[in-house]
């Protein structure tokens, strides 16, 4: 965390709220957000079906603008028309669905077609394109058809396709959803290598082992923030996630079950790699 | 019931620049009343195969017998097999269109020329049997549920057909974690009550570990490994190089064996795997 400048994003008290069309009644998908994001950091937001956390991340670039409330994102306003082109590039998004994402027959047309919308100069784009494609390792494939390549790859190319029109944050929603095990890991691991690089990172996830690689959780209900706390402290938090619904991670229940059974493993523990290595030490 | 693959063999798009081999060689059986899990990355035939055991597909070449019946014979009765065993697809809640509830659920058996009143009470179970209650969720829309109960009503759908296997991809992918839960209990539920052969296929190895009496490992469109989940958990090191991951209480059992712990590796809950540190450790009572 930066600490010094002002934070990226600014989410002020924001209440969204649209009408259900068949019912004709208001839905408040977000009841009084309030939230800094800081520049560079990496969060992650988590919650139910209907928690609010898209609905939060479609307020962040300006696709859908706050009922109450403001949200600006280095300093410009998502309700004021002339500053959406500036937030868009400043704030891209990665969806759940690759296929909803990619728009061109060939891989590198594809990541190529954000800058080129933008007005980046011809000469530049290939220099940015090959880039992007290095990024998320599929510059080998770049002369294929985006259909060929499997689920996780096509997320790969969806992310690359952001990276190219160089934002300083992106918000991921659900990216793994529809990945297999492989697929999950490489758009991890693309994630934590773009947030190394100084992109501020928020990941919207249903899956806690996801989610406990930021260095701030979010947890979203009934439209409201719930938790906001480092991952390293959630285990303070586990009543509350139970009543959520929400799982802990499998380390992280491991830890506190051994505990209780009387066996001193720190309290702030977090995945496995640190779960055995304590354990190891206490032998 | 049970039911015997032999052989099979699919080729898409052959003699075509595309020509891809989906499947090779793949024998397996199934016993009366098995939990079958399939595990594989994306692209290693597992779709392929699941399309086979419906008659979806037909092989190029071998055999699958279901209950005694060659479904794959040329003379096979399409409608006898789908009846035997039902396929529920991934996100099959896109392939609800009906009114209410209780018409989608009641198409199948309808197709199957069944009379009124058992079409109706078929219908009536199913949705019973998925954990909805019929009187409150029988005439609404399917189409105003929530992503859960959408998907539990295009399971009932299948169920209602009341086949003998019942075969699952990916039941649980994009869902929420509470209706992840909800879901495989269901699963479990049904499996339990119906004695039906079920067969589920998941990226989830945590579910996969839990709910499979026996788990296929498919590769590259051949069956790479087959057995109890203690003895395909057991080989992580060739999991991983398939791209496959183990479930996260193997991958904690494995890293303090190999960091020599004497600790058993074919516990996969929490609370076993507690137990079984705690005493390692002489901690605890």
């Amino acid at each position: 965390m930066t600490g010094s400048s002002d934070p990226i994003i600014r989410i002020n008290d924001v209440t969204y709220e649209y009408v259900k069309e068949e019912e004709q009644t208001r839905v408040r998908a977000l009841d009084g957000v309030t939230l800094d994001v800081e520049k560079g950091s990496f969060i992650s937001i988590t919650g139910k079906n209907g928690s609010g956390k898209s609905t939060l991340a479609k307020n962040i670039n300006g696709l859908l603008v706050p009922t109450m409330g403001s949200i600006t994102v280095k300093g410009l306003d998502t309700r004021e028309d002339e500053n959406i082109w500036d937030i868009r590039h400043t704030v891209g998004m990665v969806f759940q669905n690759p296929d909803n994402q990619i728009v061109s027959s060939i891989v590198e047309d594809d990541v190529a077609f954000g800058p080129e919308n933008m007005g980046v100069p011809t000469e530049e784009i290939r220099g940015r394109v090959d880039e992007a494609l290095k990024a998320v390792g599929m510059y080998d494939h770049r002369a294929k058809a985006p259909h060929l390549l499997s689920g996780g790859q096509k997320q790969r190319i969806a992310i690359a396709g952001v990276v190219a029109m160089k934002p300083e944050c992106i918000v991921f929603d659900e990216p793994t959803a529809l990945l297999d095990p492989k697929g999950r890991k490489d758009v991890m691991e693309i994630i934590h290598s773009l947030h190394k690089e100084g992109i501020t990172v928020l990941l919207i996830t249903h899956f806690m082992e996801e989610a406990i690689q930021a260095d701030r959780m979010i947890v979203m209900d009934g439209g409201k923030i719930a938790i906001d706390r480092p991952p390293r402290e959630i285990f303070h938090e586990q009543d509350k996630l139970e009543e959520l619904d929400l799982a802990m991670p499998v380390s992280i229940e491991l830890a506190s079950g051994l505990r209780k059974a009387g066996i001193d493993i720190p309290k702030d523990v977090i995945g496995t790699e640190e779960l055995v290595d304590s354990i190891c030490q206490y032998r | 019931m049970s039911i015997q693959v032999r052989d099979i063999t699919h080729i898409y798009s052959e003699g075509l620049p595309y020509e891809t081999v989906a499947l090779k060689n793949v024998s397996f059986d199934v016993d009366d009343g098995q939990f079958v899990g399939i595990i594989g990355h994306t692209g290693s035939g597992k779709s392929t195969l699941l399309q086979h055991l419906n008659g979806l597909l037909k092989p190029k070449s071998g055999t699958i017998v279901v209950s005694g019946t060659d479904i794959t014979a040329d003379n096979a009765v399409l409608r006898d097999i789908r009846r035997k065993v039902g396929l529920v697809f991934q996100y099959p809640e896109y392939q609800l269109f009906e009114e209410t509830v209780l018409k989608d659920v009641s198409f199948g058996p309808k197709n199957l020329g069944l009379e009124e009143d058992e079409i109706e009470e078929r219908a009536v179970e199913a949705i019973r049997l998925v954990g909805l209650d019929p009187d409150e969720f029988g005439e609404r829309s399917p189409f105003e549920l929530s992503g859960g109960q959408k998907r539990r009503v295009a399971i009932a759908g299948v169920l209602a057909m009341k086949p003998e296997v019942l075969i699952l991809d990916e039941p649980t992918a994009g869902l929420d974690p509470k209706a992840h839960r909800d879901i495989l209990e269901m699963i479990k539920d049904v499996h339990q009550k119906e004695k039906n052969i079920t067969i589920l296929v998941s990226h989830n190895m945590n579910d996969i570990a839990a709910l499979s009496d026996k788990i296929l490992v498919m590769e590259n469109g051949g069956l790479a490994m087959e057995g109890s989940p203690a003895e395909i958990f057991a080989e992580s090191g060739k999991l991983k190089e398939m791209g496959l991951g183990v479930p996260e209480i193997t991958d904690i059992l494995v890293r303090l064996k190999e960091r020599g712990f004497d600790i058993r590796q074919d516990i996969f809950s929490v609370d076993e795997a507690i137990k079984a540190i705690a005493e390692k450790l002489g901690g605890g009572e």
